[in-house]
């Protein structure tokens, strides 16, 4: 309603701006048509499609395995999360069937937790620094970028890529963990958990940081779940929901998910739901992950001979399950670190999928944007694009 | 930097031409549009992190193409998004450079075959001066094709000419993705790393 007083006040003159597909603030080629008048927002109209690369489709054309290097470009920056939710699809999939049903060893689904959650972190680091960037500060983000590069260290020596990994594969993982990478874990952690510590102090502390965070595009509770707002954005919120608690998959089930919640953490002039809970939320995300990392770790079994074995094995054998999967439809969702990634698998029993449908957090996060921006100030959008922490490809597929 | 005369004491004199000079400002100051649109995006920042850090090639990243000598185009380009990149190219001023990063903006990478909607490659748009295959490149293949596109910034500043020939740089894994249009200098083990004509 404060805008349209405004625009009233102002003679009803508007100008409309073009933010993006080239900014360097929208993370990638999102295109918001922006009306204000003078510095205050009267609406943002995200404009999508320019990354649209049709993976959904591709899914339909290719076989069965041959679609999880896909699903690493469905979100390139937790690519583990994203490997993870189509893999459990398919294993779903094909234990309605006796017949076809797999056993994922207990060292493959261990592993997976491990490289989701260092995945995790990675993806937070990247959103939370691109965040700071954003409002102006850019040490945070090398500082962000520099411990990325330590995850990405521990992923080359596990499957040879840093960013697109295709490693975790339908029925358990690609390789198994090589030579000293539960010791290269651990000391990863410990230095990690340091350098969190001198991250906090630099930016999270920060008064000017916290002020323009503060009260800016607030979200209350029924109104993130009716708009479908999913991950660290509805938790920003206070809703208390996490898939890895509350409808387990893999071996979450046993870690006891301790999840985080936006409580208006900024103090006096902060609000349940702005930008800066679901800065913190995030930042809270990554210790809890560290300490998911650390607990897995302990439920390790050592590795045996055969790579199928079901308790020290890393890949059962899927090959002839998956030339004649089961007929049906499955939907399976996930916790990736921006949110539920849900799969929707249709198979009609041949090698190639029906369908393959995913729904991601990004897009629906941009489903709210006209409403949040009504009514702030030109300088304040780059803060709630940030605060969403989305990435294009996922809105696009 | 062509001659040094040693006139006595610590000092030292260089004596150059100021093509060349200029030669050697222009080379070590590329400043590159911050402009990615997929998974090499994400790489493109890592390489401009602590750990490679193309700063100290004196490459630093400009949010405007009309402050920006050279567009590294890190990631897919759609058919939406052609025209932009188009526009964008010609935004900036002459002499401009592009760099290709990745299988996607080099012909279209894991999405040439089956997507409908995938450009494949950017140089149907733009003229191309580097290709640098990989899904996406490492860090250190990027510095490698910056490295061979400062040569060519050298040649035409000192020489005045401009190579045609786009350079492709080589790797263990050039056999993935690369230019279709240089197949003979992409053969495994027979090629120089510097390139054809570099």
């Amino acid at each position: 309603m404060s805008s349209d007083l405004a625009i009233e006040s102002a003679g009803g003159e508007r100008m409309r701006i073009n933010m993006g597909p080239h900014h360097p603030a929208t993370h990638g080629v999102l295109r918001l048509i922006v009306e204000c008048d003078g510095e205050i927002v009267s609406s943002a109209t995200p404009d999508h499609g320019y990354l649209h690369r049709s993976i959904e489709k591709i899914g339909e054309c290719v076989e069965w395995p041959m679609f999880v290097p896909y699903t690493d470009r469905v979100d390139y920056v937790c690519a583990m999360n994203a490997n993870l939710a189509y893999c459990v699809a398919v294993e779903k999939l094909l234990a309605t069937d006796k017949t076809t049903a797999v056993q994922v060893p207990r060292r493959a689904e261990v592993i997976r937790v491990i490289v989701a959650e260092l995945n995790r972190i990675s993806s937070h680091l990247v959103a939370v620094g691109a965040m700071s960037m954003d409002l102006g500060a850019y040490t945070p983000f090398l500082h962000g970028i520099a411990q990325r590069e330590g995850v990405n260290d521990i992923f080359e020596k596990l499957c040879g890529q840093r960013l697109t990994y295709n490693y975790i594969t339908i029925g358990g993982v690609g390789f198994d963990l090589h030579t000293g990478a539960v010791e290269e874990i651990e000391s990863f952690l410990a230095q990690f958990e340091k350098e969190m510590i001198r991250f906090n102090k630099l930016i999270t502390t920060n008064t000017i940081f916290r002020d323009r965070c503060a009260g800016i595009a607030v979200i209350s509770a029924a109104e993130a779940v009716a708009y479908g707002l999913v991950g660290p954005n509805l938790r920003g919120s206070g809703v208390d929901w996490d898939i890895r608690r509350d409808e387990p998959y893999g071996i979450y089930g046993e870690l006891g998910v301790r999840v985080p919640v936006g409580q208006g953490y900024a103090g006096r002039t902060g609000k349940v739901g702005d930008c800066y809970d679901r800065f913190i939320v995030r930042l809270l995300e990554i210790n809890e992950s560290v300490r998911l990392i650390r607990a897995a770790l302990k439920l390790l079994p050592p590795a045996a001979e055969k790579p199928a074995d079901p308790v020290g094995g890393f890949q059962a054998d899927v090959a002839k399950a998956l030339r004649k999967p089961p007929k049906g439809e499955i939907r399976v969702r996930t916790e990736a670190p921006r949110g539920e990634m849900g799969y929707v698998i249709v198979s009609d029993g041949t090698k190639t999928p029906y369908r393959v449908r995913c729904r991601t957090g990004s897009f629906t996060a941009c489903s709210i944007f006209n409403k949040l921006m009504k009514g702030i100030f030109l300088a304040d959008i780059v803060t709630v694009i940030g605060s969403f922490d989305i990435v294009v490809p996922e809105i696009d597929r | 930097m062509t001659e040094i005369i040693k006139p006595g004491n610590d000092e030292q004199v260089f004596t150059t031409t100021v093509d060349e000079f200029l030669a050697w400002g222009k080379e070590n100051s590329l400043f590159y549009l911050l402009f990615a649109t997929a998974c090499c995006g994400i790489e493109l920042m890592q390489t401009g992190g602590p750990r490679y850090d193309v700063d100290r090639l004196g490459m630093i990243p400009r949010a405007t193409p009309r402050q920006a000598d050279l567009m590294i185009i890190a990631g897919t380009i759609t058919h939406k998004m052609a025209s932009r990149v188009r526009t964008l190219w010609e935004q900036m001023t002459e002499p401009r450079w592009v760099v290709s990063m990745g299988s996607c903006a080099n012909s279209g990478g894991p999405f040439s075959k089956y997507s409908y909607s995938v450009l494949n490659g950017v140089d149907k748009y733009i003229p191309v001066d580097v290709y640098i295959p990989g899904c996406p490149p490492r860090p250190e293949a990027l510095i490698d094709g910056v490295m061979a596109l400062r040569e060519r910034v050298r040649k035409y500043r000192t020489v005045g000419i401009r190579d045609k020939d786009p350079h492709v740089v080589q790797g263990a894994d050039c056999a993935f993705g690369s230019h279709p249009g240089k197949a003979s200098s992409l053969e495994l083990g027979a090629s120089s790393p510097q390139g054809p004509k570099a």
